[in-house]
């Protein structure tokens, strides 16, 4: 197995005011990783996230992105963030804009790719995604899981090599959720590298190489699903596992 | 204390008889009052927007200095402005007639015009502008593509309405001797001792521009809802 780091952080810090929400975070994620984030509501997992694309601003540690630490104050975040693709909880479509529309935008006005090109790949993608019947519908009338899958129609547009996922179902009625899923089990069958913020423990079990469980702003256990969730070590992690579980 | 001559309706014939046959002076004097709306709203709007683009730049001299613009114009009423300019910048640079009423309108719509455009660039989600870095957008193309076309949208009930409000102000340009629709009624009205008459006419035309105003912004309106069909 190949075991490029995509990404590598070292001694994250941040907070919000007072509030102190990462506590020193550490965490590798390597090529094709699909890595689930797991942890109560304000254990600081979507901020994690949120630090790895630079949407919030660490306060100190480093982020390594394929070997080259960012300095958010000096480098080309936008740059970066090309590479890196962000779906998020409320699929943040743009509304006024077809499906279509959404997807070519950025390729179009960042990457400067020809129009023909980008609409021909956007097709590809929706049919990828299920949609391409969906073309020049506008977003507020899809479904919430149309939507979110062509959100990641949207975010793979732009070929990222790494994908972030911020609770992409908790949005979701709940006979939504597996479409949603299903599209992104598929992307991870295919090598993507995946930084999934999860409660969807039946997903993180079948799909996730590294579980990562998130208390208090500190990573309090990693490690494979089949160990982490037939075998956990510390007493936080089976507490929160016998709660969730039960749920 | 002296008493205020009361001016008696005048007969629907004599009113109809006076619309027509005023019709050639009063159709030149509304295309001046077209003109001083139009041209204050595109620059008032231009100028709405700066200002409404300083105030959400979150630096803290940009925003003080659009409030103090909102604040100034709010402030002082649009006769003082449009006197300010008329006769003030008239001693620095002789500034024609047109473009002072212009201009004062513009400055005075630009204030209101921010006020509207900040308030429904505010209102529009908070995620929009994230969707767009997280694409590798820049803040301005963000901006650009995302949060400005969804806002203008949201703003235009409101700026419909500031349209309406602008185009009735012109007629006050009619103190700095502009022969718009106003001061067209009130010299015509003294000039043959029949004001009344004279008012009702210049209020059917008020009413009418209104009216065409309305529909092209509600043409707009729903040129614009598509992505809400």
């Amino acid at each position: 197995m190949d075991t490029k780091e995509m990404i590598k952080i070292n001694q994250l810090n941040k907070s919000f005011g007072d509030l102190h929400v990462l506590k020193g975070i550490d965490m590798t994620v390597y090529e094709s990783d699909v890595v689930c984030l797991i942890g109560a509501s304000g254990s600081g997992k979507s901020t994690l996230l949120r630090c790895l694309n630079f949407l919030e601003k660490k306060d100190n540690g480093n982020i390594i992105i394929k070997g080259k630490e960012v300095d958010p104050n000096t480098d080309n975040l936008n740059k970066i963030r090309e590479k890196v693709g962000m779906v998020f909880q409320h699929f943040n479509l743009f509304p006024h804009k077809t499906v279509l529309e959404n997807i070519i935008e950025a390729p179009i006005m960042v990457k400067g790719v020809d129009k023909e090109e980008a609409i021909s790949k956007a097709k590809q993608l929706l049919s990828k995604v299920g949609l391409e019947d969906k073309l020049d519908v506008y977003p507020n009338k899809l479904s919430g899981g149309q939507k979110q899958r062509v959100a990641i129609a949207r975010a793979l547009a732009m070929e990222p090599e790494i994908m972030l996922f911020d609770e992409p179902t908790s949005a979701l009625d709940p006979e939504l959720v597996g479409e949603v899923l299903a599209t992104m089990k598929e992307l991870a069958e295919e090598g993507m590298t995946m930084v999934v913020v999860t409660h969807e423990m039946d997903f993180a079990k079948e799909v996730a190489d590294w579980i990562v469980y998130m208390h208090d702003g500190k990573i309090v256990e990693r490690g494979n699903p089949e160990q982490f969730f037939s075998n956990p070590k510390e007493e936080r992690t089976q507490e929160f596992l016998k709660t969730t579980i039960l749920k | 204390m002296e008493r205020k001559e009361v001016a008696t309706l005048p007969s629907f014939s004599h009113f109809i008889q006076t619309l027509i046959e005023t019709k050639s002076v009063f159709l030149k004097a509304m295309l001046l009052t077209i003109e001083l709306t139009v041209v204050s709203i595109l620059i008032g709007i231009v100028i709405g927007l700066f200002f409404a683009l300083l105030k959400i730049s979150k630096i803290k001299v940009l925003e003080f200095i659009s409030d103090a613009y909102v604040y100034l114009v709010r402030g002082t009423p649009l006769i003082v402005q449009i006197f300010i300019l008329y006769f003030g910048i008239s001693g620095i640079f002789l500034l024609p007639d047109f473009w002072a009423a212009s201009l004062a309108l513009a400055l005075h719509n630009g204030a209101y015009i921010s006020e509207i455009l900040r308030g429904s660039i505010q209102a529009v989600d908070k995620g929009q502008m994230e969707a767009g870095r997280s694409l590798g957008m820049t803040k301005v193309l963000t901006l650009r593509r995302v949060i400005l076309p969804q806002a203008f949208r949201r703003a235009l009930p409101p700026l419909g309405n500031q349209f309406i409000i602008g185009l009735k102000d012109s007629s006050l340009a009619a103190f700095i001797s502009m022969n718009e629709l106003f001061n067209v009624a009130t010299t015509l009205g003294s000039n043959n001792f029949d004001e009344m008459t004279y008012l009702l006419i210049v209020a059917i035309y008020y009413l009418v521009l209104v009216a065409l105003l309305t529909f092209v912004v509600n043409r707009f309106e729903s040129k614009l809802a598509v992505s809400d069909r």
